[in-house]
């Protein structure tokens, strides 16, 4: 095995910190306005007509109309694309919304990608269920071995997905071999790192070719707006084969435009911005842009202390009489141990799965007992929130599909935050105290 | 081949410095990438004269297209060249004997041969690129479509020519 680590494709020289802050954020260019102005405008006034036929044949840069493009929102895709390393980025309502984009710019119906089956129990659903509905075809692997993924691709085959570090949590996917199996196949490696977020680990950097995260989550990091995001590295060659027609040759959707000629390589997310989100629909909000601009520059010191915590949190219930097991990749009996302080050095998430004993009755007795702990469907918040995925998250899923998400009946994930972490471990062990004292009853 | 890489400062000087741009391989079909190019550039106030014998005589954004860079009258600051890599050379003679200042290869466009010959006659080079797009990106205006422009800075005032 080679060792893929090099720098991203377009890797700032400036330290992560510093660009959490100032990529894509440079002073309004009109009123001089330091932070990045909330944009609340559905439209925007054209010079004349042939400056408007300029914008809407892509000949020109500027802004139209805000389902396509709007300066708030241009400024965190230009935050999020530089701190990735790649070379561009287009943003969308939701993760979910960031997914659909995505595949909707690679996929044909009849086409197939290869999924990583430790998933977020949404992604496993809108891919097998709902992409199915557009005649895409989602084939699950175990991402143990990395010769699954080559085993499941085929010559209808556009793409290869999967989650680096897993939601529900502990599981980390050996990327650079993923990643060298997708490439000799002709197809971009998909990397959903929303878990670790580009301060705990780079795809780009490992070969991945394209980064989809919720914005949801630890990027904005207050639990306080939505937004997805696709980030393309700017590497992958769309012309090394014929299995991205829609990239290579010239588009009906767009009077002809041929999208990898014309604008490179960023022509993946200009083509997601131009035919999927014009078409489809889902655009951030220019006020969820600014919450979620906001919270990023903060990110590097929130993910500090996020795994500090968790860390801490892991290594007390690995202790607890009343836990089974704990899932985190920190712990050094974790079997992902390895991997994590691979690839993700500074700490693998917050975000992490333990079994109580006493299964199911155990588990929901825990999530009734916290004070502290939020007991809600979400992850990657300033607050610690914990939830019982077999009742909530993933149950949309089969019992054969949840033991293979990670998501069993006795499985409980934490996502830890920002509180004071002796108050965070008195809440876990006031509820688990209370979790076995029933079981005794 | 070695990876190509030119600085800022570099590329700003040229965009600053250029008036006239002697665009070959220009197309007079409005799908194809050297017409968005000629268009922006002619936005951002430069004169970009058509050069494609295959079109020669015909109308395109306001200019006559000529057959050949020989044909062009007057001083051409910068020769920007929409060519097969293999094509380059003689085009490459062409910027020369006419004295232009800059020969400029787009996105996929590289002759290192031809680059060290215009070097060596005083010409500046830059290849794989498109002036567009580094317009575009040293002005902020490729942030707005959410592409990574690798500026970071606290000024305001990004304007590049005048």
């Amino acid at each position: 095995m080679t060792d893929g680590h090099k720098p991203a494709p377009f890797a700032s020289p400036y330290g992560i910190e510093t660009l959490a802050i100032h990529a894509g954020a440079s002073p309004d260019p009109t009123t001089g306005a330091r932070n990045v102005p909330i944009y609340q405008t559905n439209a925007y006034v054209f010079d004349d007509v042939d400056h408007a036929a300029s914008l809407f044949n892509l000949q020109t840069f500027g802004y139209i109309y805000s389902r396509l493009t709007n300066p708030t929102v241009s400024a965190l895709e230009e935050k999020v694309a530089t701190l990735e390393g790649g070379r561009g980025a287009v943003a969308a309502a939701t993760g979910h919304a960031a997914q659909l984009l995505a595949m909707y710019t690679l996929m044909e119906p009849g086409a197939n990608f290869v999924a990583s089956r430790n998933l977020y129990g949404g992604s496993l659903t809108q891919f097998a269920h709902t992409f199915k509905k557009f005649g895409w075809h989602v084939r699950f692997v175990d991402p143990a071995d990395p010769e699954n993924f080559r085993a499941a691709i085929d010559g209808d085959t556009k793409a290869v997905f999967l989650e680096l570090l897993a939601n529900p949590g502990g599981i980390v996917v050996d990327l650079e071999p993923v990643a060298a199996i997708a490439h000799e196949a002709g197809v971009p490696l998909i990397v959903d790192n929303t878990m670790a977020t580009p301060y705990l680990c780079r795809p780009f950097e490992w070969g991945a070719d394209i980064v989809i995260h919720s914005m949801t989550k630890f990027l904005g990091g207050h639990g306080a707006a939505m937004g997805g995001v696709v980030v393309e590295s700017g590497a992958f060659d769309w012309a090394q084969n014929d299995r991205f027609p829609g990239m290579t040759t010239p588009d009906p959707a767009y009077h002809g435009l041929t999208f990898y000629e014309t604008f490179g390589d960023f022509g993946f997310s200009t083509k997601a911005k131009a035919v999927a989100l014009r078409d489809l629909g889902p655009t951030l909000a220019p006020m969820n842009a600014f919450l979620i601009t906001t919270g990023i520059e903060s990110l590097p010191v929130r993910m500090d202390r996020h795994v500090q915590n968790a860390q801490a949190v892991a290594e007390y219930l690995a202790a607890h009489p009343a836990v089974a097991w704990v899932s985190y990749a920190g712990l050094k009996s974790s079997p992902h141990h390895k991997l994590a302080r691979r690839y993700l050095p500074k700490g693998p998430g917050s975000v992490f799965t333990f079994g109580v004993k006493g299964g199911y009755a155990a588990g929901t007795r825990l999530v009734e007992g916290v004070e502290l702990f939020s007991h809600l469907a979400n992850i990657g918040d300033t607050r610690s929130l914990i939830i019982h995925p077999a009742s909530t998250t993933h149950r949309q899923l089969s019992d054969d599909e949840r033991l293979a998400a990670g998501a069993g009946p006795d499985v409980i994930r934490l996502s830890i935050g920002l509180e004071t972490i002796d108050d965070i471990i008195a809440d876990l062990d006031q509820a688990l105290s209370h979790a076995m004292a029933k079981a005794a009853e | 081949m070695e990876p190509l890489y030119y600085p800022d400062g570099l590329i700003r000087r040229i965009l600053r410095d250029t008036d006239t741009i002697a665009m070959v391989g220009a197309s007079t079909n409005w799908n194809r990438p050297s017409y968005f190019a000629m268009k922006y550039l002619q936005e951002k106030g430069y004169r970009v004269i058509p050069v494609n014998p295959r079109a020669a005589g015909e109308e395109l954004l306001g200019e006559t297209v000529v057959a050949s860079l020989s044909e062009i009258d007057g001083p051409v600051d910068m020769v920007d060249i929409f060519q097969r890599s293999d094509r380059v050379p003689p085009v490459v003679d062409e910027a020369i004997a006419i004295g232009a200042r800059c020969v400029w290869m787009q996105l996929t466009v590289r002759h290192d041969e031809a680059a060290k010959k215009a070097e060596a006659a005083g010409l500046t080079v830059i290849m794989d690129r498109c002036p567009k797009i580094e317009f575009g990106r040293l002005s902020g205006e490729l942030g707005w479509s959410g592409i990574n422009t690798g500026i970071i800075t606290s000024r305001r005032n990004r304007r590049i020519r005048a």
